[in-house]
């Protein structure tokens, strides 16, 4: 295990439950009145920069050792979400406000007489967290399978990735798709027949979106440290010469796409939750550039860094738009261009040097691979 | 003989004479009782009168000028306020106001006066006027009115007129108790001619004619049927080439930043923004310092924001871009956070609101082609796509600055040594594909909100479009735009605007698998380089 994990790895395993642990204690274990209380809503904004960390995950997975720039990666996420958001529109059962046992409320508001047929199944929640899964999964699947087999790379790749969740888009804002169009969904009462209002629910669901995070960062080790990982690292930066040694780059893509776009889903399936709603604006392209970024800054191709990037830039985040809304884009839009030009290799980056002294199992840094994607 | 043929003949013309002015005098006598039921025949027999004076009356009474009074005399007030007779038409100092009282109207006055109205000024000097008299007989289809309409197409000069007149003479015909089959299928066809939705309503709503007549009829509607399909089919292409325009006015820049350089521009959509806001400061200005100049504004704004673009993207490219060639997605990272910069820049300076931009007079209205409605903004926009296109071709291809842009993108190194300063060539291309992109963004002002959210919406259409219509082909792009635009149109109805949209993008993602290239893939040496 150790050499999957690694140094970077482990200190970061034990800094992600270390921490949800720290602030599930202050949280439960202290008066509200004390000095070092921990409100339960910084609970749940650690929650949901937990499970962003997972879609920086997902993104560096396929960006860093597959060079597949995606563009739509928070489609996978929110599909995610939406699986989780029908679960628990289905426990509201009769206490939604027009007090229908089965019909959520936007389909009673909007005159449907029964439950549509993709709805079913969605009060069980082994098969919400199931359809969380391979509802990206197929989705990344079958478009990956097109795609790679066709040899799209590039820019054009990034670009109908785009396309792909600009296209959900605008299908999730339609009422008659059966998800509750513009507001999406929410007013959500309970989990497992727990109330989601309950402190202990909100620190249940810190700890296990942080399991869950460590799981999915030893299981992207497993996959790049691997034999398998090494091919795919050759085929980031020359695909052509792998093609020709006997190697199929397409299914070495299509394999960690579909994996990657499944650790997404799972992270939106953790993700509505503590957020308390799911509507349409998650498949904007905007929030999928945004998860490219985190990634950027921490550091593409170093797994770590793809989680310590999307939680400081949403700390960051958290705070700009708290204190100076108005600058948020200005920083936002700033940092895209500082990592881009002066940190290619983000913070972790910066760490490298030290970690190459002590002879770690080094991750490949992805650096200039880019050069020949250029005439696509 | 011959001169009791010309004495019968002065008698017989006399007495018409009379007869006409006794009719009118009727009329008037009839306007100025009290009830409804006479001031209702008084408008019928004034307008069969022919009195010169007719139309003003029957006018006057329609906008509640008319008067009356107690001894029914009748009185057309005035826009000053002066009374003039209206039988005579000569003014009336003695009348006040307090002495007359406003001639009355019910409903069946009012539809008396509309008929009126149609059939009197069936004879007005002016053709225009002729023209919408007959198109309101053919409207109310008041058998009333046919008299009238006999005499008027008999002394009618003007052939569009005469036409307009001889439907509506149908219309009424039809709408009369006329039985003579032979007449009334040749008013069924008058109709058809006309053939749209006003004809197809009449003709769908005949009843109690003969079988002869009825299948007449039928046959007619289904006539109609089929040439209103066939506009509306014209109708979709026309507004599938007014937003195929529009996409093409948003990629063309693109097809020179991405297209021939290869940056992935994501703040391109920015470009067309701020080129909306040169508009918008452009008539701020004008209308503070010359107001006189408001008409050509826009007109004025086009060169400004070409340059004003072209220079920010110029400095964006020696600021930003010259350090990422090579990197394509990082190029993209970094320019997508310049859009970020430069709508929150907006932002702040402007305020998040729309702001408004006027169109200028010569830009509203509609014209009416066939069965074809065409705005003139929709129309001027198509025509200004297509000169900024072959502009921007003219220029690549003919100037010395677009053979070094050439020359640079096929081959940079041996350009290079060939003592073209590249660098600056990459610039300069940058800014031209910017400026384009302000250009557009001065026509997108006519048609979309002016706000700093206004470039987000083409971005993804316009890599849409250069990507479809083969990267670094202008030609490509053109018919990629026009293309889409059409397609769109042509899917709205079936499938709803949204889905629509959406059904595009799928076939859009689908074609790229098949066609990674696009429509018009370049071949040769162009695309090694």
């Amino acid at each position: 295990m150790k050499v999957y994990a690694g140094r970077s790895g482990w200190i970061a395993l034990a800094a992600i439950l270390g921490f949800a642990a720290l602030l599930g204690v202050l949280n439960l274990a202290t008066a509200p009145t004390s000095s070092v209380h921990v409100p339960t809503y910084i609970v749940s904004l650690f929650g949901k920069y937990l499970t962003f960390a997972m879609l920086a995950l997902a993104v560096d997975l396929v960006w860093g050792f597959a060079g597949i720039l995606s563009l739509g990666h928070a489609a996978f996420f929110a599909l995610g979400g939406y699986a989780m958001g029908m679960y628990l529109m289905r426990q509201i059962g009769a206490r939604g406000v027009y007090a229908n046992p089965t019909l959520p409320d936007f389909m009673v508001f909007l005159n449907w007489k029964e439950l549509p047929w993709y709805w079913e199944g969605f009060n069980v929640f082994p098969f919400a967290m199931l359809m969380a899964m391979v509802v990206p999964g197929v989705l990344a699947f079958v478009f990956g399978y097109f795609t790679f087999r066709s040899r799209v790379s590039g820019v054009y790749l990034s670009i109908i990735t785009q396309a792909l969740t600009y296209a959900l888009l605008l299908a999730f804002f339609r009422n008659d798709m059966g998800f509750g169009g513009n507001n999406g969904l929410t007013d959500f009462k309970d989990i497992l027949g727990i109330p989601l209002q309950l402190d202990g629910t909100r620190v249940g669901l810190l700890i296990i979106t942080a399991i869950c995070l460590c799981i999915q960062l030893l299981v992207c080790r497993f996959i790049v440290l691997s034999r398998f990982g090494k091919v795919l690292i050759a085929v980031r930066d020359t695909e052509t010469r792998t093609r020709f040694i006997g190697y199929r780059p397409e299914q070495y893509k299509l394999f960690v796409w579909t994996v990657s776009a499944i650790m997404a889903g799972v992270g939106g399936a953790l993700y509505v939750p503590q957020v308390g709603i799911i509507n349409p604006g998650e498949f904007a392209p905007a929030n999928s550039i945004e998860a490219v970024i985190w990634v950027a800054v921490g550091g593409r191709g170093t797994l770590v860094g793809a989680i310590l990037g999307a939680v400081l830039v949403n700390v960051g985040k958290t705070v700009f738009t708290g204190v100076l809304p108005e600058l948020w884009l200005f920083a936002l839009g700033g940092l895209f261009i500082f990592v881009t030009l002066f940190m290619p290799q983000g913070i972790m980056g910066l760490f490298a040097k030290r970690v190459r002294r002590r002879g770690e199992p080094e991750l490949p840094a992805a650096e200039e691979s880019a050069a020949r994607e250029i005439t696509g | 003989m011959k001169f009791i043929s010309a004495f019968l003949l002065c008698c017989f013309l006399l007495a018409a004479r009379g007869a006409r002015a006794q009719s009118a005098d009727e009329a008037f006598a009839a306007l100025g009782g009290t009830s409804f039921d006479d001031i209702r025949r008084g408008v019928e027999m004034l307008s069969l009168s022919g009195s010169p004076q007719a139309i003003n009356v029957v006018t006057a009474l329609q906008a509640g000028n008319l008067f009356v009074r107690a001894d029914h005399a009748l009185f057309i007030k005035n826009a000053d306020g002066s009374f003039s007779a209206a039988a005579t038409g000569a003014p009336a100092p003695d009348v006040s106001a307090d002495s007359v009282r406003a001639v009355r109207v019910n409903n069946a006055v009012r539809r008396a006066v509309d008929a009126a109205l149609g059939s009197l000024r069936l004879f007005s000097p002016d053709p225009s006027v002729r023209m919408e008299g007959a198109q309101a007989v053919f409207i109310s289809r008041d058998p009333a009115a046919l008299p009238a309409l006999d005499r008027a197409i008999a002394k009618e000069s003007d052939s569009s007129v005469k036409t307009a007149m001889e439907q509506a003479r149908a219309a009424a015909m039809l709408n009369s108790d006329e039985t003579d089959e032979t007449k009334l299928i040749a008013a069924v066809a008058a109709v058809r001619s006309r053939g749209d939705m006003e004809a197809r309503s009449l003709l769908g709503s005949l009843s109690g004619k003969s079988p002869a007549v009825s299948a007449a009829a039928a046959a007619a509607v289904a006539a109609i049927d089929r040439s209103q399909q066939i506009w509306g089919l014209l109708q979709s292409v026309i507004y599938g080439l007014s937003l195929g325009s529009v996409l093409l006015l948003a990629a063309t820049g693109l097809a020179i930043t991405f297209g021939v350089m290869g940056v992935i521009n994501m703040a391109h959509g920015e470009m067309v923004m701020i080129g909306a806001y040169v508009t918008f400061m452009t008539q701020q200005t004008i209308h503070a310092i010359a107001p006189g100049l408001q008409p050509i504004s826009l007109l004025l704004s086009i060169p400004l924001a070409f340059v004003i673009t072209g220079l920010v993207g110029v400095a964006v490219e020696r600021g930003l871009i010259r350090f990422l060639y090579g990197r394509p997605l990082e190029t993209l990272l970094a320019t997508w956070g310049l859009s970020l910069i430069l709508q929150q820049a907006v932002r702040s300076i402007f305020g998040p609101t729309n702001r408004e931009v006027d169109s200028p007079a010569w830009m509203s209205g509609a014209t009416q082609l066939g069965g074809v409605t065409l705005t003139y903004n929709r129309l001027y926009i198509i025509v200004f796509s297509l000169i900024v296109l072959f502009a921007l071709m003219a220029a690549l291809r003919y100037t010395p600055l677009g053979l070094r842009m050439r020359a640079v993108t096929q081959n940079r190194r041996m350009a290079a040594a060939m003592g073209i300063r590249t660098p600056w060539i990459d610039a300069l291309t940058f800014g031209l594909g910017s400026g384009v992109a302000g250009m557009a963004g001065v026509a997108l002002s006519q048609i979309d909100n002016v706000s700093p959210n206004l470039g987000q919406g083409y971005i993804i259409d316009s890599f849409m479009v250069v990507v479809f219509g083969g990267v670094g082909n202008l030609w490509g792009t053109a018919v990629s735009a026009l293309t889409l635009g059409i397609v769109n149109k042509f899917l709205e109805p079936i499938a709803g605007a949204v889905l629509g949209k959406i059904v595009v993008l799928v076939l859009l993602i689908l074609f790229i698998q098949r066609k990674p290239r696009g429509l018009f893939p370049l071949k040769g040496r162009a695309v090694e380089a």
